[in-house]
């Protein structure tokens, strides 16, 4: 896995989600600052087909924290990158680490 | 052979009975059936609706194909003239001529109108169909003055239909005293006042001697005592008369006083002919209500499909809502009773008047009358029914409680065989199966049983019975917005208000749990904006809008926006539409014009809003808010400035209005019209706010819906000027915004706020909680915080930056792909996206 410097921190909005490009793929950033989390999943939403998940509303449910597709509402496991509707379906997931101010992506499979 | 069952005549308990049969006699018999009217049975007791919006089709008590899927002939507009009773034949006006093995009577009544000389003058009409209902609007038209004879139920019902049509009403009753059958004279009193308050001119003791030739009217009206009233319009409801003179002329057996004479099996005179309803002449009497006629036709059901029964009298106990005032009478009202005793309680303030009427042993309930407050209409009846025995104290039962205690009999203390409705003979015992087989609403119930679904008097019973069924099966009825807030959307509001809360995070500190979701996110951010009005972009709520909102425009199936700017009225001129046409051209947009006569330019790219904007505002135009859940559009006709046929300005009051209530944020989206005259060519009956101009100034029509499910709107008030209908509309509004569930249209919100429009009504126009200084204070306050967020956001550079696809790179993307169609653009399907996007990145 290799880390990629994706932005600031002070790119991220405070619970609500931005969408970085990183090695030609779109990822979703979400930033919870009651539980200090930052979490990275795909871009792509699965159902509606388009490259939407950044503009989803976030939150948790049952204690899972979670983004809601903003077309057609269907919930994503922000950790597992399940859907909450249908767990046939998974999201992709990235780890993220913050260091000096920046927030990296890690991608597995791929050459710095 | 199958026998042939002819039934004459198709109103309320016709209809009942051909409903009863076909469900139970499975096809035993042929069935024709006579009706002289054009449209088979309609809800006569709702006929007033009539004028607040509903139709013909919406008062019909017939479904769909119900003739054709139960095999009966029904001949419309056909009167059955003549009975043979020999060759057992009936024959139509028409000549159609049936053979009858067993015939129904079910000819009703008609209204009765006294031989006044001059009764057939013009504009002199009766108060019974559909056709009656067109003809007293056709002569409202023209005038101003409405006068009702007969101050009994009906009478005052007309008078709601005369005030709903904007004349200046009358009631001129013989009687010393309103509706002198159903309720005693101190009772009369108190209703009498509150009628009047309502603005409808009461004259008892009234005698009409002559209608002549009016000096300021089409009519004038002589009493015996001399004096005089002009009036245009004269509706005679005076009483009924049973409809007997096809069982006269066939040698029935009829009462002194009319009347068909049947038995206990409702058999006329001759047995294989039976009548019911109106109609009937039992034990000397006739009964004008529904319930009884429906009592009737069970009976004759059971005697046609071998079972027993027998009709032993009826309950004439009612309760209704007459101009807005509760009037409930039950039993022996007037205390005929040998030895019955009397409790009253008198509020004279509040115009409240009960009246209980017990056994001389202070143990049964004989009867009672309620005015002005007919709560317990449903605990008094089942006492009176059931027999149950009264407490201690009788007066109790209608006395004010003051510590908040529920009222008298909670319905655990009903037996199983108490009768919960009887307009379909439904029981309590009956209600829990159908709670026990799955009905959990009101709704179902209905739909299951049949409760409620006559008058509608025993609803208020029906529900506590399924909500205290209900809390016995364990059921909690989940009324929580979700599993963050444990509170319903109205209660939520008022914690914000009330405590001043001004972020989502303090109300979730305070009131709820977790971390929040996408359901109660938007939902407190829509409480925080209708109620402190901030920039919705402000940091601490950003996080809290739909993606719609967060970007202030529409996202569509791809992702890309539509943007629709403000054109307040549908009014645009052409250097306006010229600067927006550029603007579409300029950035590649589909163009396309809405349903609420505005432009809606689609495919703009998240990064391009900003510079789309930027042109718009220059141009003069601001935000639609298409992207919020808040006033969308004051749709209008061109109104009298230039339409031949306008009465009033349609465009400037639209504008006006659009541009008032702009930005409000609500509980779902709002949608106004107005037209310029009753033409309604702004279809402003479909709307959550219609205003309609007329000759006596604007009339006002809420919670009226198109799309999914369309609701015809209500008339809500008539005759307004423009300051009136302004303040009407922003307390209406607030109220809607304070008291609603979630994403709730006004439609839906009306249909299930529990006393309906009569309610709405108390608290907008009559201000029955104290609430409307408030309400008014509120919608200032919003107006003046107006502004166009996007002017707000394009000046500000910081709330820009999240205007990219990607926070990191200015690349766009590479998943927006469009075709052309039709000369504009639109995106690419699946196949068409494999060969495109080559394209693209080439």
């Amino acid at each position: 896995m290799v880390w990629f410097d994706a932005c600031a921190v002070e790119d991220l909005q405070p619970n609500s989600g931005v969408c970085v490009l990183v090695q030609g793929q779109q990822v979703a950033l979400f930033y919870m600052p009651a539980t200090g989390s930052v979490y990275a999943v795909q871009n792509f939403d699965p159902f509606g087909q388009a490259n939407v998940l950044s503009r989803g509303l976030i939150g948790d449910i049952g204690g899972q924290a979670m983004v809601a597709s903003p077309l057609y509402k269907q919930h994503f496991n922000l950790e597992t990158g399940v859907c909450l509707e249908d767990g046939t379906v998974q999201i992709r997931v990235y780890p993220v680490r913050i260091d000096n101010h920046r927030v990296y992506v890690g991608i597995t499979g791929q050459a710095s | 052979m199958k026998q042939t069952l002819v039934v004459i005549g198709n109103g309320m308990v016709g209809q009942n009975f051909l409903a009863g049969l076909v469900a139970a006699a499975n096809g035993q018999y042929n069935i024709v059936t006579f009706c002289e009217e054009p449209r088979p049975a309609y809800d006569r007791v709702h006929l007033s609706e009539f004028f607040s919006g509903k139709t013909a089709e919406d008062l019909s008590l017939v479904e769909d194909g119900f003739f054709a899927n139960h095999g009966i002939t029904i001949h419309l507009g056909d009167r059955a003239v003549t009975i043979d009773r020999e060759a057992k034949t009936v024959t139509s006006a028409k000549g159609v001529a049936v053979q009858y093995d067993k015939l129904v009577l079910a000819t009703g009544s008609y209204p009765f109108v006294p031989p006044v000389p001059g009764h057939e003058r013009k504009n002199c009409l009766v108060y019974r169909t559909i056709e009656d209902l067109e003809a007293m609007t056709a002569a409202a038209k023209t005038g101003k003055i409405g006068t009702v004879v007969g101050g009994g139920l009906l009478g005052l019902e007309a008078a709601k239909a005369l005030k709903d049509l904007g004349l200046e009403t009358h009631v001129v009753e013989f009687a010393p005293r309103l509706m002198a059958v159903q309720i005693d004279e101190a009772g009369g009193a108190v209703l009498r006042r509150k009628i009047e308050a309502l603005g409808v001119t009461v004259h008892t003791n009234k005698n009409t001697s002559q209608i002549v030739d009016g000096d300021t009217c089409v009519n004038k009206m002589c009493f015996a005592d001399g004096e005089e009233l002009e009036t245009d319009v004269v509706l005679f409801s005076a009483g009924i008369r049973p409809r007997d003179d096809i069982a006269r002329s066939c040698g029935l057996e009829i009462g002194q006083r009319g009347g068909i004479v049947i038995n206990n099996q409702c058999q006329t005179s001759d047995p294989d002919i039976y009548a019911i309803g109106e109609c009937a002449l039992w034990n000397g009497m006739i009964f004008g209500l529904v319930a009884p006629g429906y009592a009737m036709a069970r009976t004759v059901i059971a005697g046609l499909t071998g079972g027993e029964a027998s009709f032993t009298g009826a309950d004439m106990s009612t309760k209704l809502k007459l101009m807005g005032v509760d009037v409930a009478s039950i039993g022996d009202a007037h205390a005929r009773t040998q030895g019955a005793m009397v409790f009253t309680y008198q509020n004279g303030a509040s115009e409240v008047y009960k009246r209980l009427v017990v056994s001389e042993d202070n143990k049964r309930l004989l009867g009672a009358v309620l005015v002005g407050d007919a709560n317990e209409y449903g605990t008094l009846l089942q006492y009176c029914q059931n027999g149950i025995e009264l407490p201690e104290n009788p007066d109790s039962l209608i006395l004010p409680r003051l510590s908040g205690e529920p009222a008298g009999l909670g319905p655990d203390a009903l037996p199983a065989t108490a009768q919960i409705c009887s307009c379909y003979e439904v029981s309590k015992g009956a209600i829990c199966s159908a709670i026990e087989a799955g009905c959990t609403t009101v709704n179902a119930l209905k739909a299951e049983t049949k409760a409620g679904t006559g008058c509608g008097g025993c609803v208020p019973l029906l529900k506590s019975v399924l909500n205290c069924e209900l809390a016995k099966h364990g059921y909690e009825v989940n009324t929580d917005l979700c599993e963050h807030f444990a509170y319903t959307r109205q209660d939520l509001y008022n914690l914000v208000r009330i405590g001043e809360i001004r972020t989502f995070d303090e109300l979730l500190a305070k009131h709820g749990k977790g971390h929040g979701c996408e359901i109660c996110k938007p939902a407190v951010g829509s409480i925080l904006a209708s109620h402190w009005n901030d920039y919705i972009l402000k940091q601490e709520h950003l996080g809290l809008q739909d993606t719609n909102d967060t970007f202030l425009a529409n996202m569509q199936k791809d992702g890309t926006y539509s943007v629709v700017p403000r054109i307040p009225g549908g009014e645009i001129s052409p250097d306006m539409l010229i600067a927006m046409g550029q603007v579409g051209k300029k950035y590649h947009l589909y163009t396309k014009i809405t349903g609420g006569q505005r432009i809606d330019l689609f495919g703009a790219r998240l990064e391009q809003l900003p510079a789309i904007w930027k042109e718009l505002i220059a141009a003069g135009f601001e935000t639609g808010h298409a992207y919020g859940k808040s006033l969308r559009t004051v749709k209008s006709c061109v109104g009298s400035t230039w339409c031949r046929y306008g009465v009033d300005d349609s465009v400037g009051l639209a504008i006006e209005l659009e541009n008032r209530y702009k930005g409000l944020r609500s509980p779902h989206k709002i949608k106004f019209a107005v037209s310029g005259c009753t033409r309604e060519c702004a279809e402003a009956q479909g709307k959550d706010v219609g205003v309609i101009a007329t000759e006596n100034g604007w009339s006002l029509y809420v919670c009226g819906n198109g799309g999914m499910k369309p609701r015809h709107a209500d008339l809500f008030a008539t005759g307004l000027d423009k300051e009136t209908l302004i303040k009407y509309i922003d307390r209406f509004l607030i109220f809607y915004v304070r008291t609603a569930d979630r994403l709730q249209r006004t439609s839906v919100w009306m249909e299930n706020m529990e006393g309906g429009l009569d309610y709405l009504k108390s608290v907008v126009i009559a201000d029955k909680l104290g609430l409307c200084d408030e309400l008014e204070q509120q919608m200032a306050r919003v107006v003046d915080t107006y502004q166009c967020e996007w002017k707000t956001t394009i000046e500000n550079e910081d709330k820009l930056k999240r205007f990219r696809h990607f926070i990191n790179s200015d690349q766009a993307d590479d998943n927006v792909v469009f075709v052309e169609e039709r000369g504009q653009i639109r995106p690419a399907n699946a196949d068409e996206r494999k060969h495109f996007k080559l394209v693209e990145v080439a």
